[in-house]
């Protein structure tokens, strides 16, 4: 039997999962129903900081349908406190986080208590009898003012540090020193990193199953498997006892990349009552206490000399961690410190950091986490310096990009790029752009004063995918690795279960790793089924954030994939009565060498292996394997993005005339994701250029507590995204992959806020703060300087 | 959230729905929700009884009566914006009501519903307002009229007795007039942070008569006088129209808030407004 199958990694096949996740026909966590189930409402701190003095259950406990109420005093011995896997110096200061509130309240939003009631109405109703006793204390919320120690958030601490951490490549033997550098031209620059919150489609959700002392638990989460290692280092509950399952998950963006304050606190009632509860927020609680990202003040200093060329780098941030550290929030803005140069060669970097508490929410990874943060300062700046030196922003960029031969090229902080052509997607991004035509027509407007003015935007980004070798992790000093694993089993009849310690909440990995398989083992797309998140048929995984899943995950799976097609060389080699190595894997099958119609594929070797009756001595009846594959080196995308706006400066209005994404992100499995992934990432990093920023009173209550006031655009805010490809391949993995999930997001606001920019040059205007409203435009073209 | 627990009731005659309301101090006009039930969701108000007008036979749809169009109460934003009728001789309100909300909103929303609710970033008041609409209103005693001028009294505050419904908007039928409605927002689907409701006629290069209000710039909306009267008579060029134009924002007061700060309004109002009338006019 031959068969000969169409190759199908780089086919634009749909996606397997879209039918039941579009249709919402699936197994959501909030759709799941118990026996006996209960329901929890939680009550959550109106004010950012204040002792609680008191607080009285009993009448929400005489209300009907409820069978318990609870405080953080009640589980003052149980409760522990919630993990920080990313304390990224040795003296780092690190508060004690209760799930629940005990004796103080720290930010808007903090859980102070919970009812547990028959059905979700009775347990939200049964809050307006909890009575709480509040002694406000005055706030810290100014990230300037905490970092002065203005005001403490934690008294016990004496400060509002939580750590510095610093990379200067003189001493790391990378580079030289910045105070060394020539210095012909200075730029420097102060930007503000908005704080943003993650609005993924899927409100967070968790139930938890207490059984006999074995504990099921379904969460609407980026990370089951590092969730049940931390339930069973926080509970005491043996790992082995717990069983966390992320059924389908609807989004993320490292929105659910974190171990909650409600997943803990679920876990507590479940086990106060003995029965199943379940937990789900409103869109009103996500806003509130679901983890925020971005929040940085950047300073950043470019030298260069006069011709453009770059010679230093020195940056200096404080990161806002709000009131405590989250899973790995400390670690996000040193994700950041190694991107800052780019793809530039620049001989000199500094980079500190200062991350400081204040009475807000917790922040943590958002798309991009760090990465967008740098990239934003570093190619604002590199605008700035274009200015000054009267160069084209794109000319300056590629005086001093590393050039295509230079790979691999190890860079001022000893990351070794292992490939990329940063002249062949800029000059595809440019064509595509129509360039020169925009400048002409820019020139135009500007020379008749039309009140609507053009404003040409580029970014020319790169980033840090594949989280990550886990070596580098150590010595970040982060908790866990950054391997992945895939198992693969052939079953008799030749379908392949693939199971996969990715886990997937939007992405697609089901279609994709099916691509990978049918090409490994000569099977059918269709024949290919993908097990994840659950990790009791996942036992072993990392899951799912840092555009990691392909680049680690999918290079795993090849792995397991080849040792499963070696073990079917050797039974096909015996059912052909030759060498394995007479035989080559071609057209989906093993074939002899020379007489190609000599052949047996691995769904023959399945069934033999099913049989037994005839194998080879010394295989096993089984045709699966596991691989773990833990990366050498990261990868890195790269691309250049390039936008027009038409900027009207009566009204301050900014409108994206056109958007072009050329983007390099290695060899690509499936270009229909690809390009999802760029469109939604675009679309993301213009609404943190345009549109989101999440804003606290002075008192430190959350204005922007629903999508009213926190406005994320729609598809009638964006626009027509143009996007294409270049492909260098990874020379890192045998994939040839880099990974996607972020570098929109990271490349689009810098093109956007350049072009506005650009726009408003001939008024004066060196900067628009973030998001770049109407106002805050009109504004910047009223005052006729930095805004 | 889950809103706090009320009854319901779905009356099927317009006086059923009054006594529905005269009967209970704390009950609530159901008109399609858009607005009322994000209120009860986020538990601003608690309503005990809902009065869905939904059955009520008789409070949709468009019909010329002598020289007025009149619309029913419970006709949806959609609805307003396709019919013909109101496209003919009250072309704004057709234009304004394709700008309410999202797709999904003009389906349900209603043009009663969202006349009383009387939010001052709604837009369809002020459109009402300029055209000098009037609001055929039911109560216990009776039908009376309350011209649009003086329905709202205040932020979400309106002449409506507790126990009275608008059953309809009565607008004069005014074919010819050109008509803009610019709606100035900072997300496609969010409140307007400013609009600008024109109508004015034209004859041989010149303003004949002009109405003009504003939406958000104030608690209530803000019928231009005088910039109606500045435009009346001014030749149609866009010269003249920035000059009858730039004082709009004189007497209004607009709030400072997270999408705008009032000053910002003001300007806005009158660089709107300019463009309006020009683009009403096409100049």
């Amino acid at each position: 039997m031959t068969s000969t199958i169409e190759p199908q990694v780089g086919a634009a096949r749909k996606r397997k999962e879209d039918a039941r996740l579009i249709t919402g026909r699936t197994r959501w966590t909030d759709n799941i129903a118990l026996p006996g189930m209960l329901h929890l409402a939680i009550l959550r701190s109106p004010h950012a900081s204040a002792r609680i003095a008191s607080i009285d259950v009993s009448a929400a406990k005489r209300r009907p349908g409820v069978v318990d109420v609870f405080s953080g005093a009640d589980v003052r011995d149980i409760q522990g406190s919630l993990p920080c896997a990313w304390p990224v110096t040795e003296d780092i200061v690190h508060p004690v986080r209760p799930p629940l509130a005990d004796g103080y309240v720290r930010h808007h939003g903090e859980a102070v208590a919970v009812v547990v009631a028959r059905d979700r109405s009775a347990a939200i109703d049964a809050l307006e009898d909890i009575e709480v006793e509040y002694e406000p204390l005055a706030p810290v919320l100014d990230l300037r003012a905490a970092y002065e120690d203005t005001g403490l958030v934690h008294p016990d601490k004496g400060t509002n540090k939580s750590y510095t951490w610093v990379f200067d490549s003189a001493d790391a033997g990378t580079g030289s020193s910045v105070s060394d550098a020539a210095a012909e031209v200075t730029i420097n620059r102060q930007y503000v990193q908005q704080r943003l919150i993650p609005a993924f489609m899927e409100p967070r959700s968790v139930v938890v199953d207490p059984g006999m002392g074995e504990y099921t638990i379904w969460s609407a989460t980026q990370i089951p498997h590092i969730l049940r290692v931390f339930y069973a280092l926080l509970t005491g509950v043996p790992e082995h006892k717990i069983r966390v399952i992320a059924p389908d998950v609807g989004g993320g963006f490292g929105g659910k990349l974190q171990v909650t304050p409600e997943e803990m606190i679920a876990f507590l009632a479940a086990q106060r009552v003995g029965k199943p509860v379940k937990y789900t927020e409103t869109r009103s609680d996500t806003m509130l206490s679901a983890h925020h990202g971005r929040d940085q003040l950047q300073d950043i200093t470019l030298t260069a000399t006069r011709d453009g060329t770059l010679t230093g780098i020195h940056v200096k941030l404080i990161a806002n961690m709000g009131a405590y550290l989250g899973l790995v929030g400390p670690g996000v803005p040193i994700l950041g410190a190694f991107m800052y140069n780019a793809i530039y060669k620049v001989p000199a970097y500094r980079f500190e950091c200062v991350g400081v508490f204040t009475n807000t929410t917790i922040t943590d990874a958002y798309r991009g986490a760090g990465r967008p943060e740098a990239t934003y300062a570093i190619e604002r700046a590199m605008d700035e310096l274009a200015v000054e030196l009267g160069m084209d922003p794109i000319e300056l960029r590629r005086k001093n990009w590393i050039k295509a031969e230079e790979f691999p090229y190890t860079t001022v902080c000893g990351l070794v790029y292992d490939s990329g052509d940063y002249d062949a997607a800029t000059d595809k991004a440019l064509e595509l752009f129509g360039y020169a035509e925009l400048r002409a027509e820019q020139e135009r407007r500007r020379a008749s004063g039309d009140p609507v003015q053009l404003g040409l935007g580029v970014s020319t980004y790169t980033e840090m995918c594949g989280l990550a070798p886990s070596r580098i992790l150590g010595a970040l000093r982060y908790a866990a690795g950054g391997w992945e694993s895939a198992s693969v089993r052939v079953l008799p009849t030749g379908k392949v279960e693939v199971v996969t310690g990715t886990s997937p909440h939007g992405q697609g990995h089901v279609t994709a790793w099916s691509q990978i398989v049918a090409d490994e083992l000569g099977v059918a797309f269709e024949d290919v089924e993908v097990l994840h998140g659950d990790t009791r048929t996942s036992h072993k995984g990392l899951d799912t954030y840092g555009s990691r899943s392909l680049a680690v995950g999918g290079v795993a799976l090849v792995e397991a994939c080849r040792k499963v097609r070696d073990k079917a060389r050797v039974i096909a080699a015996h059912m052909l009565e030759c060498s394995p190595d007479d035989l080559e894997f071609t057209g989906g099958a093993f074939r002899v060498r020379g007489t190609p119609d000599a052949a047996r594929t691995v769904a023959d070797a399945a069934f033999a292996v099913f049989a037994a009756h005839d194998l080879p001595d010394g295989v096993e009846a089984s045709l699966d394997a596991d691989a773990t594959f833990d990366p050498q080196t990261f990868s890195f995308p790269h691309g250049t993005h390039l936008c027009a706006t038409e900027v009207d400066t009566e009204t301050g209005h900014v409108r994206i005339r056109s958007y072009v994404a050329v983007d390099d992100v290695g060899r690509v499995v499936n270009p229909l994701i690809v390009e999802g992934q760029v469109h939604g990432g675009v679309a993301q990093g213009i609404a943190q250029a345009l549109h989101e920023e999440a804003v606290y009173d002075a008192g430190g209550t959350l204005l922007t507590g629903s999508f009213v006031e926190y406005t994320i655009p729609s598809a009638a805010d964006l626009p027509t995204i143009v996007s294409d490809r270049t492909e260098t391949p990874a020379t890192s993995n045998p994939l040839g992959v880099k990974g996607v999930g972020e570098a929109g997001a990271i490349a689009a606001t810098p093109a956007v806020v350049n072009a506005i920019v650009d726009a408003l040059r001939p008024y004066g205007v060196n900067d628009v703060p973030m998001p770049c409203t109407p106002e805050r435009v009109w504004r910047a073209v009223k005052r006729g300087g930095v805004a | 959230m889950i809103p706090v627990a009320f009854d319901y009731v779905r009356p099927s005659t317009v006086d059923e729905a009054v006594a529905a309301l005269a009967a209970d101090e704390d009950a609530k006009v159901l008109a399609g929700g858009q607005s009322l039930l994000p209120v009860l969701r986020l538990r601003l108000a608690a309503p005990t009884v809902l009065v869905d007008l939904g059955a009520v036979p008789g409070l949709t749809g468009v019909r010329l009566d002598g020289g007025d169009l009149v619309v029913g109460a419970m006709t949806t934003h959609a609805e307003v914006a396709a019919d013909p009728l109101v496209r003919e001789y009250a072309p704004l309100l057709a234009v304004a009501a394709g700008t309410v909300g999202d797709r999904q909103v003009r389906h349900r929303g209603t043009l009663g519903g969202s006349l009383a609710h009387a939010d001052p970033a709604a837009d369809l008041p002020a459109v009402a307002a300029a055209l000098d609409a009037v609001y055929e209103v039911q109560g216990p005693s009776g039908r009376r009229t309350i011209p649009a001028a003086d329905f709202a009294v205040d932020l979400f505050t309106t002449a409506l007795a507790p126990d009275e419904v608008v059953v309809g908007v009565r607008v004069p039928a005014a074919a010819g007039w050109a008509t803009h409605y610019e709606k100035f927002h900072r997300t496609a689907q969010a409140w307007a942070i400013v609009g600008v409701a024109v109508a004015v006629q034209r004859s041989n290069g010149t303003i004949g008569e002009a109405r003009v209000a504003l939406t958000n710039m104030g608690p209530v909306p803000h019928r231009a006088r005088d910039v109606e009267a500045a435009l009346a008579g001014a030749p149609a060029t866009a010269d003249a129209v920035a000059a009858a134009c730039s004082s709009v924002a004189v007497g209004t007061d607009p709030v400072d808030d997270l999408s705008a700060s009032a000053d910002y309004r003001r300007e806005l109002a009158r660089v709107l407004t300019t463009r309006a009338v020009c683009r009403a006019l096409g100049v």
